[in-house]
């Protein structure tokens, strides 16, 4: 399946696939409307450091411990994509303290929400990728184990 | 046609299902459910007395879950005994489940000590199960004075759970300080007077010893009025069913790596078994939902005749009260070195080179790297760890592991 990939080499740490994620997930028509002046929760987040930055997002992992983890049965694995039901989701943050490359973070109402690649908003593939300037992050197959 | 049976229906149940299904489509699996429900989220019973889940959502899987894994669920009886050696579970009802792989995922119960009077006290509960908390419900009011006896994890959801639904919540307890089991006394004393910012008020170092009716008589000598009395002293895991028939028993019902006990073609899974706590480097239950979920599934796929071992547990917790979110895991042995910053606390316990646990309170943004520290065993000196400890960060390794983690299918 097609993953979203990241070519550290490439990042400008320009924050766009933020934005572009957090756009792609509000459900607003107008960029400008949905975020500006407000805090954003984005799906992906960049990671800077002093000579290197890239985008990290959820793996969609061949083993999930997330799924595993989840104490109220809210994550789940179809057609290779982890998702979460975030109504049922309480906050506990269990998936938080067991995802091994720190992609999960809160939304705004505390409840967990994670990248499920674009595919149930209106995009149909990943808004991150779309936006990016340099390829510093792609969407594309690479050897699945699967 | 092979036949599984499984005793117990909660997180370790399903794990066990889902394992034995991973590697055998068309086995004969029976659950045994004491509870005549389908499988819920345990711990979610505070969130549902707080209003912030409902039964509908609290389910643990969707309504078909039995029905797709060509399961066979026994509501409302409990196994009372094994034959290993006919390979039979009899139930209380009388009734033998003959089974070819037999999980014993029967959980724990409410540990309640011999208190005096305790026959006298008319409104008294347990915070275990869905029953409890709706048996619970029915009894909360404006105005009721609740004790809670214990204040370990249940207890301090419970009063969470119910803070906003009653008069007062006062909760004691023998240690002297809250969350002894995960929190060293620094950070319970941050944790504490939280709990009291936000209305719960604790009587520590003392304890319950007699109660009279409404009242119960501490181990100080003083005494507390109540109308609601909660006992969250502690858990036990359910290990007669093993122990009677021959099997090896500890605190839990010993297993190995496989999730397997010493008796033929019986596995144990969950808050009843005791496996081996990789970051203690010994035996000991782990009465946590993860560990419960990843024993049954190993447990599964061992008894559907694959091949598993689950040889990385630790203990982990991550748990919020009033918004104050705290998440531990491993073991506290070793070097503590500490951040703060903001009100927030870390502290990581070094040991060996290696990470050996930490805890966090109010600082919890991707914890998950600093548990793959402990669960791998990560040398530190291949590791950025100065910079870790500021921020959970993927920057604190090198190149070469960030392109196989971002690069590559994980």
């Amino acid at each position: 399946m097609k993953r979203v990939y990241v070519n550290e080499e490439w990042c400008l740490g320009c924050h766009l696939c933020e934005y572009n994620c957090a756009f792609a997930n509000s459900g607003k028509k107008d960029m400008a409307f949905a975020l500006k002046d407000k805090a954003i929760f984005p799906r992906i987040h960049v990671e800077e450091g002093e000579k290197i930055c890239f985008a990290v997002s959820c793996r969609h992992c061949t083993d999930p411990l997330c799924v595993k983890s989840c104490i109220a049965g809210a994550i789940t694995k179809s057609d290779g994509v982890v998702k979460i039901d975030r109504a049922k989701c309480v906050g506990c943050l269990t998936c938080v303290l067991v995802c091994p490359y720190g992609a999960l973070a809160p939304g705004e109402n505390g409840t967990m929400q994670k990248c499920e690649l674009c595919l149930e908003n209106s995009c149909g593939a990943p808004a991150c990728v779309t936006g990016c300037p340099n390829r510093a992050i792609v969407y594309e197959e690479r050897g699945d184990a699967e | 046609m092979k036949r599984y049976v499984i005793v117990g229906n909660g997180h370790a149940a399903v794990g066990c299902i889902e394992g034995i299904r991973s590697a055998d489509k068309t086995g004969e699996i029976t659950v045994v459910s004491k509870e005549p429900y389908p499988v819920y989220s345990r711990p979610l019973i505070s969130y549902y007395l707080e209003g912030k889940t409902d039964l509908e959502r609290m389910k643990y899987r969707s309504g078909s879950f039995y029905e797709d894994n060509g399961c066979c669920v026994r509501y409302g009886v409990s196994a009372a005994a094994i034959e290993p050696n006919e390979k039979t579970v009899t139930m209380d009802n009388g009734e033998p489940l003959v089974y070819d792989a037999l999980c014993v995922a029967a959980g724990s119960s409410p540990f309640v000590p011999p208190f005096e009077g305790l026959e006298t006290v008319e409104k008294k509960f347990s915070f275990m199960t869905l029953d409890d908390a709706l048996a619970l419900e029915k009894e909360l009011t404006a105005k009721a004075r609740v004790l809670i006896v214990g204040a370990g994890l249940i207890g301090l959801k419970c009063a969470e759970g119910i803070r906003d639904r009653v008069g007062h919540v006062t909760v004691c307890d023998l240690a002297d300080r809250v969350l002894s089991s995960i929190l060293d006394a620094d950070c319970a004393a941050v944790v504490q007077k939280h709990l009291e910012e936000n209305g719960v008020a604790f009587l520590l170092s003392d304890t319950a010893v007699r109660f009279d009716r409404n009242r119960a008589v501490m181990k100080s000598g003083k005494t507390v009025a109540f109308d609601l009395l909660v006992l969250a002293v502690g858990v036990r895991a359910n290990t007669a069913l093993v122990k009677n028939a021959g099997g090896a028993v500890n605190r839990g019902i010993i297993v190995n790596e496989q999730m397997a006990t010493d008796l033929p073609a019986v596995w144990a899974a969950g808050d009843c078994a005791e496996g081996f706590d990789a970051a203690l480097g010994a035996n000991r239950v782990l009465a946590i939902l993860p560990n419960a979920y990843l024993q049954g599934y190993t447990a599964g796929v061992n008894m559907a005749g694959g091949s598993a071992v689950f040889d990385n547990a630790i203990p982990m917790n991550s748990i919020g009260f009033f918004g104050l979110h705290m998440m531990t895991a491993g073991c506290y042995d070793g070097d503590m070195t500490e951040e703060r910053s903001d009100g927030a606390v870390k502290r990581f316990f070094v040991k060996n080179g290696v990470l050996n646990g930490f805890i966090l309170l109010g600082a919890t943004d991707r914890a998950g790297i600093y548990t793959a520290l402990i669960r791998d065993k990560t040398p530190l000196d291949t590791i950025d760890f100065d910079l870790t400890k500021k921020a959970a960060s993927n920057l604190i390794f090198s190149r070469e592991t960030r392109r196989k983690r971002f690069g590559g299918v994980v």
